[in-house]
Order: structure tokens, then C-alpha cells, then sequence
């Protein structure tokens, strides 16, 4: 991944070697009672066909928003992007017309969300659901695109597709949902899947089971892939690449061996750690002190500031730029060195 | 922290900070010494056969009833005092219902709970509450478990309304700023209300409430699940902690299996109704001989990239049977890889698999399979 930190010097893209996406100090607020939440305040990746990103960070720190931002589902108002580029196979959606992004959403981009069950209509049988998608986008017959949505269903490993495709959401499990909306999203075949906390309602057995499916279509279709979790043990499992966030920015983008060798953040650093590992049986945990802080009120400085082991004077005033860290690796600390020398 | 009021045994006391200086070589000797002496205690609580079916009804004006949800189906542990036994197993696997038994939220359809030899299930009145103010529970949600009307005061004082002799009334503010302050939360809060404070402090509120009435076992059930990962550590290190000065038993249920190694001396294994497998940490960990623990814990992402490449996963097919409608015989067997036809004509019990009934191994713990055996997984770290 490059890391941009002016964005003049960048070359104009080329189709063939740019990445598929591709977003450039992204910033999004949120206008509330309380104040100017600032949600995502410069937010900097990249993902490419075949490739896996995985987006970690804490419950707030900005992974659902940012997501949405490069959707382009975000309510506008309370949401405002004041500032950013969200580069797609080398054009700029932000700049791109309602009509021409609605094009891209779906087709081109498809989410799947958290909760399976909130996001598919109870009413609609899940047959119903899926063969829209080829009514709507591609023409099909009632027909045909039930004949589609059976092969789909097929494709997610629906036991029994043909008898249930008359099915409603309610009637399926946790597991079957979730491989539901991978099937939706996966109908017109798109380039890219956002894929936000796809596995964190179920249970590990599941979990595996809908993480290994989605691998293995990803691989088929070369899509590029931004998982968005709070797993770490997720993320070894399948990334390719890490952005971590914390409060609204990436404090670490790396290559998943790199980061788990050795962060480069203390924040990454801290999250490693506080994970139990089995010689510290009988031990105190290691704890990030602290908690997260309130979007309306960021530290000055360096954000993980009040919570760093590490912090000095400097990190109280002065935010930390994205520092390149040998030739794929950025760290947003002052001290990166010092982190990683440890 | 100051001194509190609630009770120390001075030897148990002196018995941790003794250990706590033990240095790291002669740690493993403690632990086994520990062990030993885990085996001759009595345990504070035994649970027998405990069993909660939850009558399916038709019919709007006469209710019929055509079934049951088996949600517990005989399950029977021990829990000696001042440790830890985890209960791990999937969603619907009856893990609540038997936190909810045992602490008589529900009424047991059969089985036993033995209290310190008294069987609790059949309690009632005086004595009922008696027992109860030594059982206690934390829940899991700390968003939706504290009532958002009332004060952190009200909410941690209130199990004093109902057993005041532990608290007379002139007492009870300053046994709850202590108690805020043994969670490590600022007792100037006493007056603030749930929403103003984060997940992991409402978490501690929760625990404050639950040491109120200073009791000997403490039932959590997924006490840290709603957390971030940098608060998590937070709460498991301020529980364990309050184990060691208190001495108090815990059950602990969650689905995060390392998190439960880590807080564990015993792991109890539950699929659906009942415990496929239960035994020391190391025991489940890393001798499974139960194929769905095997499977279980092969599934568990490892935090190491580097293990990825080399791990064989086990992926189970299927989903998990409704508990209206268990499968006969091995409720496993519908996805379990190493069913046969006896699999589905006689329940395995659960007890130590006779092929490691005379040998010394770590296997030879209880596991309710007919094939009981050793399988190579990586598991949780
Ligand atoms: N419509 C909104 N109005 C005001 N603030 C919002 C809105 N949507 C999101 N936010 C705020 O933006 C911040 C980032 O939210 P986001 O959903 O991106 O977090 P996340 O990293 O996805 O967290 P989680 O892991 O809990 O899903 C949060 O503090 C949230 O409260
Ligand atoms: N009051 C009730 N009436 C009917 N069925 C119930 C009731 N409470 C629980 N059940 C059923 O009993 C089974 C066990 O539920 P329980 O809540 O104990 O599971 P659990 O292991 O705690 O799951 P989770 O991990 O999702 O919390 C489930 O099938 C559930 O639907
Ligand atoms: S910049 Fe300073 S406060 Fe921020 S992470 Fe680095 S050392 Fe810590
Ligand atoms: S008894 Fe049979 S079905 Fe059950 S776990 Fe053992 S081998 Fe599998
Ligand atoms: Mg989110
Ligand atoms: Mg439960």
C-alpha cells in the first residue's frame, strides 16, 4: 500500500496497475446536538482485485462510516464529507453523479452488513430477494431470475435451495442468513465486497464456515475484499492487509505479517498484547488503560495521547503523520521507531 | 483501595500474596500442590442431573401443549470454592438457563442443586433467601441489565432492601461508595445515572451489585462479551483480582474461548442441553477427546498469521438441531464427521472414556462420546 501524505505528487491512475479502490484522507462529521462529531478525520487505503483488506478498530472508531462514505449510503445531513477522494477503478466517486454512483452500488460495490436479519425485508420470501436483484439490474423473467436466485442459494450451500427459495428470512438460522446476504451480494457478480462484522453475530463453528465461503468465492471472482472487524484472530486468518483505526484515522496500515511480527503503533501494539495467550495463564492481562474518547471532544495532538505508554510532550500537541515504515508500512506515532525497536 | 468491610480470611489473604511471590520456576509446583488439593475439597456446589424444558403451546383460547424446548438435558458439574469453572458452547446451547437455574430465576423441571449439601431447588421463604444472598449473577448485556431510571447508588443498594441485615440503613452509602470503589470506579459517581458512564464501567456497576451482599459464588454470564477488546482485559483483570481477596467461586459462561481459558481452572463444554466434555483447561484445551470440541476449537481464529498455512480446520457441516427436536442417541451425530450406527441408537454417557480409564493421561477426562480419542488440533491460544 502507498502512503500519501501529499497528494499532488500522485500519479494520475492507470486503470491496469491502480488499485481497484482506492481513498484519500477521507474526513466525515456528524452535525449533533452536542456538536461536530467527527467520525472519520483522514482516512487513507487501498485495496486491489484478489486482495484482502482488513479495517480493525474499537466500537466508534469510524470502520462502519468510512465504509458507507465509499458506499455511498450515508444519510446527508447529519453526515457531511468535507474533505477526501474515493478513487474506483480510477475515477472519483465523490465527484461522480447520484445517478452514475447508483450504477456502481451493487453492480460494481457490494456490502453485507452486520446483522443479516435487519437487513433482509421479513416480508419477502429470501427467493423473492435475491431474484430482484436480476429483474431489477439485469431485465430477467420472474422465471429466470428465481432459477437464478436457486442457483445462488446453491452456490452458499442452502441445503435443500430448491424447496426453500419460497422461504422468509425468520425461517433460516443465524448461519444461513449471513450466507444469504453473501449471496445477494455476490448476484451481479461485483468487483469489490465490503464486507462489515459479516461474522460477529455467530458462533465460531459458523463463523468458520461463512469465512471459508467467502474466501473461496472471493478467489474465484478475484474480487478485492475490505473486511471490516474487531477480530484479531479474524484478521490473521484471512487478511492480506491491515488498517487499523482508532478515532476516526489509521494509525497503521501494514501487511499482516508485518504487524503481528512487530506494530509499529502502540495502539496496535496494545491490542496485540491484551490478548490472553497461554503462558500469561494466572496472570494479570495486559489493558490498554482508558477509554476511547469522545468524538466531539478529540485530544489534542495525537488522539491515543491520554491512553499511550509511550506519549511525550510532543504527542500533545502535535498530530502524528502517517510515516512510512520501511516501503509497504505507515505508522501514524511519533515514536514508530521506538515501538517497533522495542 | 481502602479497607473494606467486606469479609477477608486473613490466611487466604496471606496464602495469595504468598503466592504472588513465588517466582516464576516454582509456580508450576504451586499449581500442582493447588490441584492436589482441589481434589480433597468438598465442593460449595453440586449440580445433578439438572434438567429445564420449556412446555410449546398451540392454540390461542386452550392452550395444548405439543412439545417442550429441552434446553438443559441433564447436566450435572461440581464447583469447588474459590475457583473458576467456564461453560463454553453455542448459541442456544442451554448455557443461560442453567446460569438462570442456579441462581432459581426458573424452576427446574428436574435435578438437583446442592448448596453446601442443602438441595437449593426444593427452597423456599427464609430459607430460599438465605442461600440466595451467597449466589449471585452478572449479566451480560451492561446496556439493557441496569434499570436506566435509577442512581449507580440505588442500583448497587439495591440488594440491601431485601437482606438489610447485611447493611443497616445508616451504612448503606458508605458500603456502596466501598464498593465502587473495590471495582475501581470513583465513588463521587454514587449519583450519576447508567447512560453517563461507557460499557466496561456499566460492566463494573454490574459486578459492584453483584459483590453487595458479599456472596461465596458469583454466576457471570458473558460478562465481557459486549466489550471492546481494551476494556475486556480491564474487567477480567478487576475479576480476578476480586476472586483472589474475596475467595469467590465463579461460573463463567462466554463463547470466547481463549478468555476463558485464561480465567478457567475447569471447562465444562455444553451442545445442545447438555456437556459433551468437562475437565481441567489443559485438559479440553489441549487434550480434547470430544470430536465437537475438537471442532470447536479448531474453528477459533488464531491472533498468529503465521499459523494460518500450517492449521488443519475442522469445518462442521450442518447447523445445530432445534432443542424441540434433539437428534437420538448422540445429539452430535448429525455433524459429527465420526457418527455410527450405534452414534444414533445409545447416548454415550457422560464419564471418563474406559480406554483411559487405567491409564495416566490427560485424556482421561469425562467426555460423552462413544469414539472418545485424541485429535491433533490447534486450539485457542
Ligand atoms: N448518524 C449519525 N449521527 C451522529 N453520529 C454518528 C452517526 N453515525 C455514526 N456516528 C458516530 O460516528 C462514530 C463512528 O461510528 P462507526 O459506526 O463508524 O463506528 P465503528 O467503528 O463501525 O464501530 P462498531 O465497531 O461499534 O461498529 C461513532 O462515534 C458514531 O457514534
Ligand atoms: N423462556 C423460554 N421459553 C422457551 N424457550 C426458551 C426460553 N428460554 C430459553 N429458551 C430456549 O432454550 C434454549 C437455550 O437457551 P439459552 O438462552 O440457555 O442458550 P444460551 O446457551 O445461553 O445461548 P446464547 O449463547 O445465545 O446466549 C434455546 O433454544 C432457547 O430458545
Ligand atoms: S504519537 Fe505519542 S501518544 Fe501517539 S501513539 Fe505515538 S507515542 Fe503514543
Ligand atoms: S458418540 Fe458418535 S456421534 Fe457422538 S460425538 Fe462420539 S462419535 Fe460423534
Ligand atoms: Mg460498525
Ligand atoms: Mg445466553
Amino acid at each position: 500500500m502507498t502512503v500519501i501524505d501529499d497528494i499532488s505528487d500522485v500519479p494520475t491512475p492507470d486503470a491496469s496497475l491502480a488499485p481497484l479502490l482506492e481513498v484519500r484522507d477521507l474526513h466525515v462529521e456528524f452535525h449533533t446536538r452536542d456538536g461536530v462529531a467527527k467520525a472519520v478525520n483522514g482516512v487513507n487505503y487501498s485495496v486491489s482485485a484478489g486482495e484482502t483488506l482488513a479495517v480493525l478498530g474499537e466500537s466508534g472508531s469510524g470502520k462502519s462510516v468510512s465504509a458507507q462514505a465509499v458506499m455511498g449510503i450515508l444519510d446527508m445531513p447529519p453526515a457531511r464529507i468535507p474533505k477526501g477522494e474515493i478513487f474506483f477503478q480510477g475515477r472519483d466517486m465523490l465527484k461522480m453523479s447520484g445517478e452514475e454512483r447508483r450504477k456502481i452500488r451493487g453492480r460494481k460495490i457490494a456490502m453485507i452488513f452486520q446483522d443479516a436479519l435487519s437487513s433482509l425485508n421479513p416480508v419477502l420470501s429470501v427467493g423473492y430477494q435475491l431474484g430482484e436483484m436480476y429483474r431489477v439490474h439485469q431485465g430477467l423473467s420472474r422465471k429466470d431470475a428465481k432459477a437464478k436466485a436457486i442457483e445462488l442459494m446453491d452456490r452458499v450451500r442452502i441445503p435443500a435451495a430448491r424447496e426453500r427459495v419460497g422461504d422468509y428470512p425468520h425461517q433460516f438460522s443465524g448461519g444461513m442468513r449471513q450466507r444469504i446476504m453473501i449471496a445477494m451480494a455476490l448476484a451481479l457478480e461485483p468487483d469489490l465486497i465490503i464486507a462489515d462484522e459479516p461474522t460477529t453475530a455467530l458462533d465460531v463453528t459458523v463463523q468458520a464456515q461463512v469465512m471459508e465461503l467467502l474466501a473461496e468465492l472471493q478467489r474465484e471472482y478475484n474480487m478485492g475484499l475490505i473486511l471490516i472487524t474487531h477480530d484479531l484472530g479474524v484478521v490473521a486468518d484471512v487478511a492480506d492487509k491491515i488498517a487499523v483505526m482508532y478515532a476516526g484515522r489509521i494509525v497503521e496500515d501494514a501487511p499482516v505479517h508485518d504487524i503481528y511480527a512487530k506494530p509499529a503503533h502502540p495502539y496496535t501494539k496494545g491490542l496485540l498484547q491484551s490478548i490472553p495467550r497461554l503462558d500469561q495463564k494466572g496472570q494479570e492481562l495486559y489493558a490498554i488503560k482508558g477509554l476511547p474518547p469522545n468524538l466531539t471532544r478529540i485530544p489534542s495532538g495525537c488522539a491515543f495521547n491520554p491512553r499511550c505508554p509511550m506519549a511525550q510532550d510532543i504527542c500533545r500537541t502535535d498530530v502524528p503523520p502517517l510515516h512510512p515504515v520501511g516501503t509497504a508500512r505507515g505508522s501514524a506515532c511519533h515514536f514508530w521507531k521506538e515501538t517497533l525497536g522495542e | 483501595m481502602s479497607d473494606t468491610t467486606l469479609p477477608k480470611d486473613p490466611e487466604d489473604a496471606a496464602a495469595t500474596a504468598a503466592e504472588a511471590a513465588v517466582p516464576d520456576a516454582a509456580t508450576a509446583l504451586v499449581a500442582e500442590a493447588a490441584a492436589a488439593q482441589l481434589a480433597d475439597r468438598e465442593p460449595i456446589l453440586q449440580v445433578r442431573n439438572l434438567v429445564k424444558h420449556f412446555p410449546l403451546t398451540q392454540g390461542i383460547i386452550v392452550k395444548r401443549q405439543i412439545g417442550a424446548v429441552k434446553a438443559v438435558d441433564g447436566v450435572s458439574f461440581d464447583l469447588y470454592a474459590g475457583e473458576t469453572l467456564g461453560i463454553v458452547g453455542e448459541s442456544g446451547c442451554g448455557k443461560s438457563t442453567v446460569a438462570k437455574l442456579l441462581m432459581n430465576l426458573e424452576q427446574v423441571t428436574a435435578g438437583e442443586v446442592f448448596y453446601k449439601g442443602q438441595d437449593i431447588t426444593k427452597l423456599s421463604g427464609r430459607a430460599l433467601k438465605a442461600v440466595r444472598r451467597n449466589i449471585q449473577m452478572v449479566f451480560q448485556d451492561p446496556y439493557t441489565s441496569l434499570n436506566p431510571r435509577m442512581t449507580v447508588g440505588d442500583i448497587i443498594g439495591e440488594p440491601f432492601d431485601i437482606h438489610p441485615e447485611v447493611a443497616p440503613k445508616g451504612d448503606r452509602r458508605k458500603r456502596v461508595e466501598e464498593l465502587l470503589d473495590v471495582v475501581g470506579l470513583n465513588p463521587e459517581y454514587i449519583n450519576r445515572y447508567p447512560h453517563q458512564f461507557s460499557g466496561g464501567q456499566r460492566q463494573r456497576i454490574g459486578i459492584a451489585r453483584g459483590l453487595a451482599l458479599n456472596p461465596e459464588i458469583i454466576i457471570c454470564d458473558e460478562p465481557v462479551s459486549a466489550l471492546d477488546v481494551s476494556v475486556q482485559a480491564q474487567v477480567i483483570n478487576l475479576m480476578e483480582k476480586l476472586q483472589d481477596e474475596f475467595n469467590l467461586s465463579y461460573i463463567f459462561i462466554a463463547h470466547d474461548l481463549s478468555i476463558v481459558r485464561h480465567i478457567s481452572d475447569r471447562v465444562g463444554v455444553m451442545y445442545l442441553g447438555k456437556i459433551a466434555e468437562i475437565g481441567s483447561d489443559a485438559e479440553i484445551y489441549e487434550h480434547p477427546t470430544h470430536p465437537y470440541t475438537q471442532a470447536l476449537l479448531s474453528a477459533v481464529p488464531v491472533p498468529d498469521p503465521e499459523a494460518r498455512e500450517h492449521r488443519e480446520r475442522i469445518i462442521l457441516s450442518g447447523d445445530v438441531p432445534s432443542p424441540a427436536n434433539p437428534p437420538s442417541g448422540c445429539r452430535f451425530r448429525t455433524r459429527c464427521w465420526k457418527a455410527e450406527d450405534r452414534c444414533a441408537l445409545e447416548e454415550p454417557l457422560l464419564a471418563i472414556p474406559t480406554r483411559f480409564a487405567n491409564v495416566d493421561t490427560p485424556a482421561k477426562h469425562e467426555s460423552a462420546c462413544h469414539f472418545a480419542e485424541e485429535k491433533d488440533v490447534v486450539g485457542a491460544a
